[in-house]
């Protein structure tokens, strides 16, 4: 079993250093959808989160035995079996939320970050290792979706968890929200200011000039 | 990965496995779930009802108030007889709309919010006023948007005329757009218009630009294939394939059920 320093840097690697949104640019897709919100960008992050951590977790018990000739399909069920599971329960639980999250939690399914740490990480990794990397992937882009979602919520509607913070102008407050952070490109403008102010300080990953 | 791994046994055999494993997860998850689920689609229908009423304020009991002031009656809607032996608890629109059997095909001709099929019985939600009168119903109401069904429920006052609420609660319209049937300013202009002309036929309209009159309220910009499908449910439900004689009914009082 890996020892400690690894273990810290498979769990945390992934929030700055190697986060796969910002620096892999994996699962733009549903970061764009869900973060209009703070709410659904939570549960969106746990739901992701758990999917990456079980899916990673599940594979790699089973990766000695995956013929490679089968081996995208075989992770693909896992993937979309894990993803109709925390789609019920959140169906029974969080009823709301996920009739506004609809069809962006099955699209976990399709979300690059689940199966690229599949590919990359869990066949060639121990269980153990596979779900803290499934863990630490899933803050890294928990991190990055809830910087999202802060500043769309904020800006946009001028509340956090739906708790107003700031009094609109047509509730007879002083605040004009922005309408343009309630539309799903403008996570584009946040996350590409989220990339630059990181790679300000971590300049390792900016990309040589061509 | 060792050679083994690659013979077609195996890899049939892993395959299967997984798939088998896979499958009792997966439906074991949807059938252990589905009591909570439904419950919750049920308190959710009730949360409708009474937001199209004009009943729902944040934080309120929702079961509560909605078994003091709503009564679902069954009605059918070949002879707008209650229907006594269906329970309204057991009774689910949208199955029966779907069902050939109890259902009936509507031709092209008098299709205008494009159903295919309307139920032959459905829910209506009579409102109470709390002191043991009624107050108004709630009625379903559906029809073709620009992608798609949209559902809704349409609350109407004691003349069974004047509109009181309505309340779109599933749709797949274009968000910004189509999408705004749902925003509650413009759900707000519904308020008080009527829905038959003198001559008691529907007279209810989405106009573009200015809505003036007792009839007419503003269509959506920048939806127009939206704004007719809503113009046209509208126009079947409260005609006389579908509401008309009920609301006739109700308004002279002889759809009473204890």
């Amino acid at each position: 079993m890996a020892n400690a320093k690894e273990v810290k840097s498979v769990l945390f690697g992934p929030i700055f250093a190697n986060n796969p949104i910002a620096l892999q640019i994996l699962g733009i897709c549903s970061a764009l959808a869900v973060t209009s919100k703070m709410s659904n960008t939570l549960v969106m992050c746990i739901a992701l989160t758990a999917v990456v951590a079980f899916s990673n977790f599940f594979i790699s018990i089973i990766r000695n035995h995956i013929p490679s000739s089968v081996r995208i399909i075989v992770q693909m069920t896992i993937i979309a079996s894990l993803v109709i599971v925390v789609d019920q329960v959140l169906r029974a639980y969080a009823y709301e939320i996920s009739r506004e999250l609809s069809v962006f939690v099955g699209l976990i399914i399709t979300n690059c970050i689940v199966m690229g740490r599949a590919e990359a990480y869990a066949m060639k990794s121990s269980p153990g290792m596979s779900f803290l990397d499934g863990i630490g992937n899933g803050l890294g882009y928990s991190l990055v979706l809830l910087v999202v979602g802060f500043v769309r919520e904020l800006f946009g509607s001028g509340s956090l968890f739906d708790v107003q913070i700031l009094p609109l102008v047509s509730e007879g407050g002083w605040y004009e929200p922005v309408g343009l952070l309630l539309m799903p490109p403008s996570a584009f403008f946040i996350i590409g200011g989220f990339i630059w102010v990181l790679r300000t300080f971590r300049t390792e990953q900016v990309e040589p000039k061509e | 990965m060792s050679k083994k791994n690659e013979s077609l046994g195996k890899t049939v055999g892993v395959v299967l496995a997984l798939c088998l494993v896979c499958s009792i997860v997966v439906s074991g998850a949807a059938i252990g779930l589905k009591p909570m689920q439904e419950r919750n689609a049920a308190l959710a229908m009730q949360e409708n009802i009474l937001d199209a009423a004009g009943i729902l304020e944040k934080g309120m009991d929702v079961p509560a108030v909605y078994k003091e002031r709503i009564q679902p009656l069954v009605v059918s809607l070949k002879d707008y007889q209650v229907m006594q032996d269906v329970n309204p608890s057991d009774f689910d629109n949208r199955k029966a709309a779907g069902d050939p059997e109890r259902s009936t095909k509507l031709p092209k001709s008098d299709d205008p919010a494009g159903l295919g099929t309307r139920e032959n019985m459905t829910e209506v939600y009579l409102i109470k006023d709390g002191n043991g009168g009624t107050n108004g119903a709630v009625l379903h109401i559906r029809g073709q948007g620009l992608w798609g069904t949209m559902y809704g429920l349409i609350a109407l006052e004691d003349d069974f005329n004047t509109v009181k609420g309505v309340k779109f609660y599933e749709h797949s319209e274009t968000p910004g757009l189509g999408g705004e049937i749902t925003n509650p300013a413009w759900v707000k202009t519904w308020q008080g218009k009527e829905l038959y002309g003198d001559d008691g036929q529907v007279q209810f309209d989405l106009v573009k630009g200015g809505a003036s009159g007792e009839h007419e309220v503003d269509a959506l910009s920048g939806a127009t294939l939206t704004s007719n499908g809503v113009d046209a449910l509208i126009q079947f439900w409260m005609g006389d394939d579908a509401y008309g004689p009920l609301l006739d009914k109700l308004r002279k009082g002889e759809l009473t059920n204890g």
